[in-house]
């Protein structure tokens, strides 16, 4: 369908961009690569009456890498990730998870602000943001804050952010290099939205897995990690056997929901096989 | 809205709700149909077009967005002289039937070309995998692609 009709507004700094969306009391929306929300207004899902648009905001665009992470400015595109050589070492997993967003033409617009922003449940960038315990840094009018991942997905098309608020940076901690990790989705046609997919990693200590972190997407209302079967898997070395246990682990810890795509029990079995696969993955990988 | 932007080398001026779509723009402001519109919510592929070289869906861009842009459509891809060597490895290969959905290819294959000319096929098929054809099960148009890659090495 067409778009319904609303106003537009292209500001320069983020302070006016701020004021803008404070302005008109939850009725604006920003707009960074649009990939998710001009489809939501063309179903008319969403119905904003200004859209802010944030491609001339400065500082917005940078991958920094450094000694506590990496920090991708809220306007970084897919394409930007994939085409940064520097990740394939700072962040393995953000890499290989970006792969899987949506197909090449989206990729050259769509960002990891508006994804953040967007929240879709079967979205990777959420999905990473939890599994790794990202900060997503915002502006409102009140200021700037950082908030953690766990505290802003809240479920389904829902975050922390208030209306007035705009995503500037999301801070993914360090990667140590021997870190292990796996990431796993599956859909019916590639670049489709994922019916269920896992990214996890751990650190070894003693031989022993460490620190793990298992995130699910597409799975439930809201990307989550699943401490129980990180429970699983820490303290353990990995082999077959224990991949096989965690994933069992995480089916029963899933919280599937059922839509015309998939059943919940479906979901539940593809969140073990995922998990099982994702570790297998992970523990094959030759580590420097 | 006033916004000017190029097209296929020439600088246009258009005054245009914020709402229209670059596609529908395109169409309907300055005549240029060769970008198709299929699904309008970015799933199809059809209205893709160049935006400073770079592949995106037309539908997903307001017009306004493109201010300043370079905007290459099918249209631009073509000359009135002879084929290219994508239109031609396009005919030889069956790449299209009805014939809707090939701009969206041609320029979706020729972003690709361009940038990495010795692309294989499964990146070719994960290229394309963005682009809908109802008609020809995309075996012939992934053979185009793959036999135009001579063309774009350097």
């Amino acid at each position: 369908m067409k778009l319904p009709p609303f106003e537009y507004a292209c500001p320069t700094t983020i302070n006016e961009a701020v004021a803008l969306l404070a302005n008109h009391s939850g009725e604006a929306k920003p707009l960074a690569g649009g990939q998710s929300l001009m489809p939501m207004m063309a179903f008319r899902v969403a119905q904003p009456s200004l859209l802010v648009d944030l491609r001339k905001l400065p500082g917005l665009k940078e991958i920094k890498i450094g000694p506590d992470g990496v920090r991708l400015g809220a306007l970084v595109r897919w394409r930007d990730i994939l085409d940064d050589n520097r990740l394939a070492a700072a962040h393995p997993l953000l890499k290989e998870a970006v792969s899987h967003v949506a197909h090449y033409q989206i990729r050259n617009r769509g960002t990891v602000g508006g994804s953040c922003a967007h929240a879709d449940p079967a979205s990777e960038m959420p999905g990473i943001a939890q599994t790794c315990d990202a900060g997503i840094t915002a502006m409102g009018k009140s200021g700037t804050r950082t908030i953690k991942a766990v505290d802003f997905f809240q479920g389904a098309l829902t975050t922390a952010l208030k209306p007035d608020e705009i995503i500037t940076e999301v801070h993914l901690p360090a990667w140590p290099e021997a870190r292990r990790y796996g990431f796993q989705e599956f859909a019916r046609r590639r670049g489709d939205f994922a019916m269920a997919g896992v990214a996890l990693y751990y650190d070894v200590e003693g031989g022993k897995a460490a620190n793990a972190h298992i995130g699910v997407f597409g799975v439930g209302d809201c990307q989550r990690r699943l401490p129980k079967a990180e429970a699983a898997l820490n303290g353990k070395a990995v082999d077959e056997a224990l991949a096989v246990k965690v994933g069992e682990a995480a089916a029963a810890e899933a919280e599937p929901q059922e839509d015309i795509h998939a059943s919940a029990a479906y979901r539940r079995a593809l969140t073990g096989t995922l998990t099982e696969r994702a570790l297998k993955a992970a523990a094959a990988r030759p580590v420097k | 809205m006033t916004t000017k932007f190029e097209v296929n080398g020439k600088q246009v001026s258009v005054d245009v709700e914020p709402r229209l779509t670059l596609a529908d723009c395109l169409r309907h402001e300055l005549r240029l149909t060769g970008t198709h519109i299929g699904c309008e919510h970015g799933v199809c592929g059809a209205c893709t077009v160049l935006v400073d070289g770079e592949a995106v869906r037309s539908c997903l861009i307001l017009a306004v967005q493109a201010e300043g842009a370079k905007i290459t459509t099918v249209e631009g891809l073509s000359n009135d002289a002879d084929l290219t060597p994508l239109q031609k490895s396009f005919r030889k290969h069956h790449a299209l039937q009805c014939g809707f959905c090939t701009p969206g290819f041609i320029t979706t294959a020729h972003a690709l070309l361009t940038e990495e000319p010795d692309c294989d096929a499964d990146r070719v098929r994960e290229v394309l995998s963005g682009n809908i054809c109802r008609c020809t099960g995309y075996i012939g148009i992934v053979d185009a692609v793959l036999e135009a890659r001579a063309a774009y090495k350097k």
